[in-house]
């Protein structure tokens, strides 16, 4: 399984996400945003947490409109997988690939500790190796993870089970305690908190693991 | 030509820095704010001398980058 993982300037997050990639088996080339094309035989984009281009205008907004992103875009809509985390995240909603925004958090304050997740659907290849209405706990780090969609969206989201994961005490204001959430087709996960910081004994716990090593399964046979 | 944006967060979108400007006034002792909106102001200076191109031009750049339409409404000015 070959994941690439882009490096835009202002990424934190992107060796934590490649080596939580490379433990759990697989192969993993670094792309930088300026790059148009992906290494040939991708099978998983992350995109990562960090503060790209300085969140300025706002959180993603400058990294959606870079050349590598169009690529991104491609790739997601010919039925490749992409996982963004955090600024990853806000990256995607900026593409129009996952719907919603996410938003300052409620309290205006950067949050920085770990938060129980409920798994809410294992119906994905990101969610396969929990179970449902398991919890876990992941660390956050996010100004912006306060993540809105009008009533519509919300109401689309939970009918086709597409709230990958909830917070089970709601730290940043999100709409229905909403952490996570996939594309239509199940191939794309946008989420705040930080699995690749809980993928190993020596962060302190190893429940964020499970994703990546059930992405290698899956996609290495897919 | 310049071109002046004005990007506000649709009403119906909790603005929690407009919230916390408004409870900062009240502290103040300005009394009877009832709502602040905190938006932002972008100006361009463009090479464009035809004011409905530039309109146009400066319309699609809110549409693709300068706004998040999910949440944010825009307003041009031409001047």
């Amino acid at each position: 399984m070959h994941a690439a993982v882009i490096v835009f300037p202002g990424s934190n997050c992107d060796r934590d996400l490649a080596v939580a990639f490379e433990r759990a088996g697989a192969k993993v080339s670094m792309v930088w945003h300026k790059d148009t094309a992906l290494p040939d035989g991708v099978d998983i984009i992350g995109v990562p947490g960090g503060f790209s281009f300085g969140d300025y205008l706002r959180c993603g907004a400058i990294a959606a409109n870079s050349p590598i992103c169009r690529s991104v875009v491609a790739h997601a809509e010919k039925g490749g997988y992409v996982l963004g985390i955090c600024n990853g995240f806000q990256v995607l909603t900026e593409t129009g690939l996952l719907p919603g925004v996410l938003l300052r958090n409620a309290n205006l304050k950067y949050i920085c500790k770990p938060v129980d997740l409920r798994i809410d659907t294992a119906d994905s290849p990101f969610t396969a190796g929990y179970d449902a209405g398991q919890i876990i706990t992941v660390p956050i780090a996010h100004h912006d993870g306060n993540y809105y969609a009008d009533p519509e969206t919300l109401k689309r989201l939970h009918g086709d089970a597409r709230v990958a994961f909830t917070y089970v005490d709601n730290p940043n204001g999100s709409a229905d305690d909403i952490a996570g959430v996939l594309s239509s087709n199940r191939r794309v996960l946008g989420m705040m908190p930080h699995p690749e910081r809980m993928a190993e004994p020596l962060h302190g716990g190893t429940q964020g693991a499970p994703m990546f090593d059930s992405l290698v399964a899956q996609l290495a046979n897919a | 030509m310049k071109a002046r944006v004005h990007v506000m967060l649709k009403s119906g979108v909790l603005d929690p820095q407009g919230e916390a400007v408004r409870h900062a006034l009240g502290q103040l002792g300005f009394d009877g704010v009832e709502g602040v909106r905190q938006g932002k102001v972008i100006e361009l200076d463009l090479a464009e001398t035809d004011v409905d191109t530039a309109r146009a031009t400066v319309t699609e750049m809110c549409d693709k980058l300068l706004a998040n339409t999910v949440i944010e409404s825009y307003s041009v000015e031409i001047a």
